[in-house]
């Protein structure tokens, strides 16, 4: 494809950003922000949640005009009045959500909007061939005509990035490009950008999984609330480097809870086995065993599709097992109803908020109290008060910012929303806590406060299990780490493993760093 | 990550602190603004509008759509839809007639007068049932509520017009050596010159007010309609609610017969045609959302009498039928223009 071949030297400046800054209202997104992108490299953005990251994304492929301050490409500068102006002179960005319509198929995806028109209608046949072309500069064998929502995830993605791609995008923005990716398909992804580095494309890279990002970036870029705090190159920082500038001081996740007694078993999964929800004659859980005592911190981690969303959603009550049994403090709760686990003191805190764990179009308040409303209800009415004192209790106990129980749930930020889901599972006083990926898409700062909060409830004698994907968040409050792969358990740790065999457990290669 | 949550908090915060604007006065009360402005217009174009007496009827009018609303509130709440409505009325009239005319006993030799009240439990739970048929449907076999209303709205008018081979029950009146009279007790009758009709569309909407505001059950119909599997993930029953609120709008419909074929006299098998949609329109006037989790029954009785006020006053001042039918389009519309700029401010 001539249209990637790139003249210019590799390495020279070909957008830039000179004191940008963005303002809606009072609110000061951006505060002055200045930086380069490299023709040919990877430059990342690094920044907790609110840093301004998609702000800067935003101004840089035209969907927003800066307040003040400019962007220069290839010296020259600019005003882009919408995305298309932007695209029309090379600049495309993928977005965290994936855009395609997964009812139509790859080429028809790729061509949206931009059809290739002949005189009797769309020439579908060149479409096909320059999907085709495309597909194998990419080195993916995708057939042109598959439909979008029988490709894998990652798939998806190329496909995403080969659109981008068609329209001669000199400079490519990737928007958490791999939140949704195993492991093989970000291996996958990272060779693609790799070798469109190669051909002279420029590529701006957001990722909040940083150990990632530092494999392929060139450049780190880092802001915090909405001004540049640190820019370096790779070869000169490590991931230290990069939390230090992210949180403004060394940050950690803490440590497992310690100088309080455990007490018995709480919950006991003894041969649990979950067949495949799609059909497939597999078992997503495979005869697992495993029993966690009061007071403790049980972290499992491992890759998507090693079955942790599913063993926590059975043992939740939300899939039944085709054998095995889950007890709650010995009593078997085995195919019990979420309602009834919950009236038990066995919840469940899903892992994607938006679609599992929040009620949109409710407050603050009756999310909070969605899970207990027994608690305030007398006869067959809700006791306005009571329920004013637990929802009180919750904001409080689980530290939310927010204007009050009556305020929008929308009107939270990402972590706050998170504490949310789990200040309502809290609520209703379980003895057994599940949190399936409770840090995803949250901030380093909301991470360490809902870790800190769930060690102190252990120390009052909750037991806890959360999954993760993230290694690093294996080796914070855990007691024990275990690890999951093809539905079973491949191995257990204390909490003075390393990373490299955690990942080793998973099946995860591991990176040289 | 994002930066527009923060300026929402912004904005709430300052939204909560200083007083609402008269636009936005306005706009929070748009249904009951529409129907003061509906009421003043009408009565300075008409003498005979703005008198107790036509107030009456127009109100006995809306009793019947106010009916249908209600259940049907309850149905968009859930996200749901219930097109059944108005066949479900139409049946629920017809099943009323023929159990007024006796029921024959062939086996035993005999003829039953069900009493008036036996007649209209019965009814009551023949609405129940076909509501129970719809919510099986969407809530365990997963048929698309649409469809499924869509399919039960052909059935019950069908059987309509089976039982009574396409005719009318025109007499409902009973005979008081048989012991069932006063059926019409419910279309004509007055409680402190208010018509019963009224009263029992009033009880029906402080009752469901009260479901939906302090009991456990409307929490979950609020949570279920907003968002399923967060709701399900809490511990709401959420097939239980579903069938629950087709049951209910079941319940409402057959009502609605009840009172529709009392104030008429008769039963008809066409009865009620196209109520469902007054309906509708009725509670997305009322500020509900269809994608279900937002509405209240005030907002519902609004709409409602919007709708009727409306309509009865075009007939009073002599606009042809015809134009009647663009105006309450017109005003669905605006009123769907008005919820989507409120929920996308959000």
């Amino acid at each position: 494809m001539s249209a990637l071949a790139e003249t210019g030297q590799k390495g020279e400046v070909v957008l830039a950003a000179r004191n940008v800054a963005k303002s809606y209202g009072n609110v000061h997104a951006l505060k002055g922000v200045n930086f380069d992108i490299h023709r040919g490299q990877v430059t990342t953005l690094f920044g907790e949640n609110g840093a301004g990251k998609s702000t800067l994304m935003k101004i840089l492929s035209g969907v927003v005009q800066p307040t003040s301050g400019e962007i220069v490409l290839d010296g020259e500068a600019i005003a882009f009045a919408s995305s298309s102006q932007a695209r029309d002179r090379g600049i495309s960005i993928i977005h965290q959500e994936l855009s395609l319509a997964p009812n139509m198929n790859v080429r028809d995806n790729i061509f949206m909007g931009r059809e290739i028109m002949t005189a009797t209608g769309v020439d579908f046949a060149e479409e096909e061939r320059q999907t085709r072309l495309l597909m194998e500069e990419l080195e993916e064998d995708i057939d042109p005509l598959t439909p979008v929502e029988d490709l894998r995830l990652g798939q998806q993605q190329i496909v995403e990035i080969a659109r981008a791609l068609s329209v001669n995008s000199r400079i490519l923005i990737m928007d958490e490009p791999t939140s949704a990716l195993s492991a093989s398909e970000v291996d996958v992804l990272f060779k693609v950008i790799r070798d469109l580095t190669n051909r002279g494309v420029s590529i701006v890279y957001i990722s909040h999984h940083l150990e990632e990002a530092l494999q392929i970036t060139n450049h780190a870029v880092v802001l915090r609330d909405g001004t540049m705090t640190a820019y370096a190159e790779r070869k000169d920082i490590d991931l230290e480097w990069i939390v230090r500038h992210m949180v403004g001081d060394n940050f950690d996740l803490g440590s497992p809870p310690s100088g309080y007694d455990k007490g018995d078993v709480a919950l006991s999964i003894e041969g649990l086995t979950v067949p495949d929800p799609g059909g497939a004659d597999y078992s997503v859980v495979d005869g697992l065993s495993l029993s966690v005592r009061a007071g403790e911190i049980v972290c499992i981690y491992g890759l998507m599709g090693a079955g942790r969303t599913e063993l926590l959603e059975t043992v939740a009550g939300r899939l039944k097992p085709s054998s095995g049994s889950v007890k709650l403090k010995g009593r078997d709760v085995t195919g019990q109803s979420i309602a009834a686990c919950i009236r038990d003191g066995l919840v469940l805190v899903p892992e994607d908020r938006q679609r599992d764990g929040l009620v949109q179009t409710m407050t603050v308040g009756r999310n909070l109290s969605l899970a207990s409303l027994g608690a305030f209800t007398r006869g067959l009415f809700t006791s306005a008060a009571r329920e004013l004192d637990l929802v009180g209790d919750a904001i409080r106990k689980v530290h939310i910012k927010t204007d009050g129980g009556a305020a929008p749930i929308g009107s939270l930020s990402g972590g706050n929303q998170q504490k949310v889901v789990i200040g309502k599972m809290l609520a209703t006083n379980p003895e057994v806590i599940l949190l399936d990926e409770p840090s995803r898409g949250i901030d380093i700062g909301a991470k360490a406060e809902v870790f800190k909060l769930l060690a102190e409830r252990a120390k009052q004698g909750l037991a806890v299990v959360y999954t993760t994907s993230e290694v690093g968040e294996c080796l914070s409050i855990a007691h024990r780490i275990i690890v999951m792969r093809r539905g079973r358990i491949s191995a257990e740790f204390g909490p003075d493993v390393t990373k490299e065999q955690i990942m080793a457990a998973s099946g995860e290669a591991v990176h040289a760093h | 990550m994002s930066v527009t949550p923060a300026i929402d908090t912004k904005a709430a915060a300052n939204g909560s602190k200083r007083k609402k604007s008269l636009v936005e006065l306005l706009f929070e009360g748009r249904a009951f603004f529409a129907l003061i402005a509906i009421v003043v217009v009408f009565s300075l174009m008409s003498p005979n509008y703005f008198t107790v007496s036509n107030f009456l009827i127009m109100a006995s009018h809306v009793a019947i759509f106010g009916l249908l609303a209600i259940g049907m509130l309850l149905v968009i709440l859930n996200g749901g839809i219930d097109l059944s409505v108005g066949s479900t009325l139409g049946l629920a009239g017809v099943v009323a007639g023929f159990l007024m005319q006796g029921v024959v006993l062939p086996q035993l030799g005999v003829i039953l007068y069900p009493s008036v009240w036996v007649v209209v439990i019965l009814t009551c739970l023949l609405g129940a049932v076909v509501g129970a048929v719809n919510g099986v449907l969407i809530a365990y076999l997963r048929v698309p509520a649409f469809v499924a209303t869509l399919g039960v709205l052909y059935v019950a008018r069908g059987i309509a017009l089976l039982m009574t081979n396409g005719l009318t029950y025109n007499n409902l009146g009973g005979r008081p050596e048989l012991g069932n009279t006063g059926f019409d007790w419910l279309g004509f009758n007055r409680l402190g010159g208010i018509p019963i009709g009224v009263i029992v569309l009033l009880v029906f909407a402080v009752v469901c007010h009260i479901l939906l505001t302090r009991t456990a059950f409307g929490r979950w119909l609020y949570a279920s309609g907003g968002n399923e599997r967060a709701a399900e993930l809490s511990g709401v029953p959420v097939r239980r609610v579903k069938i629950t609120v087709y049951v209910l709008s079941g319940i409402c419909a057959a009502v609605a017969g009840l009172v529709l074929s009392s104030q008429l006299t008769s039963a008809g098998p066409t009865a009620g045609m196209t109520y469902e949609l007054t309906a509708i329109a009725a509670v997305v006037i009322g500020g509900a959302a269809l994608t279900g989790g937002r509405g209240t029954v005030i907002g519902t009785m609004l709409g409602a009498f919007v709708i009727g006020f409306l309509s009865d006053g075009l007939v009073i001042i002599g606009v042809s039928a015809y134009w009647q039918t663009v105006f309450t389009g017109a005003v669905i519309v605006t009123a769907v223009l008005l919820n989507s700029i409120k929920y996308a401010r959000r």
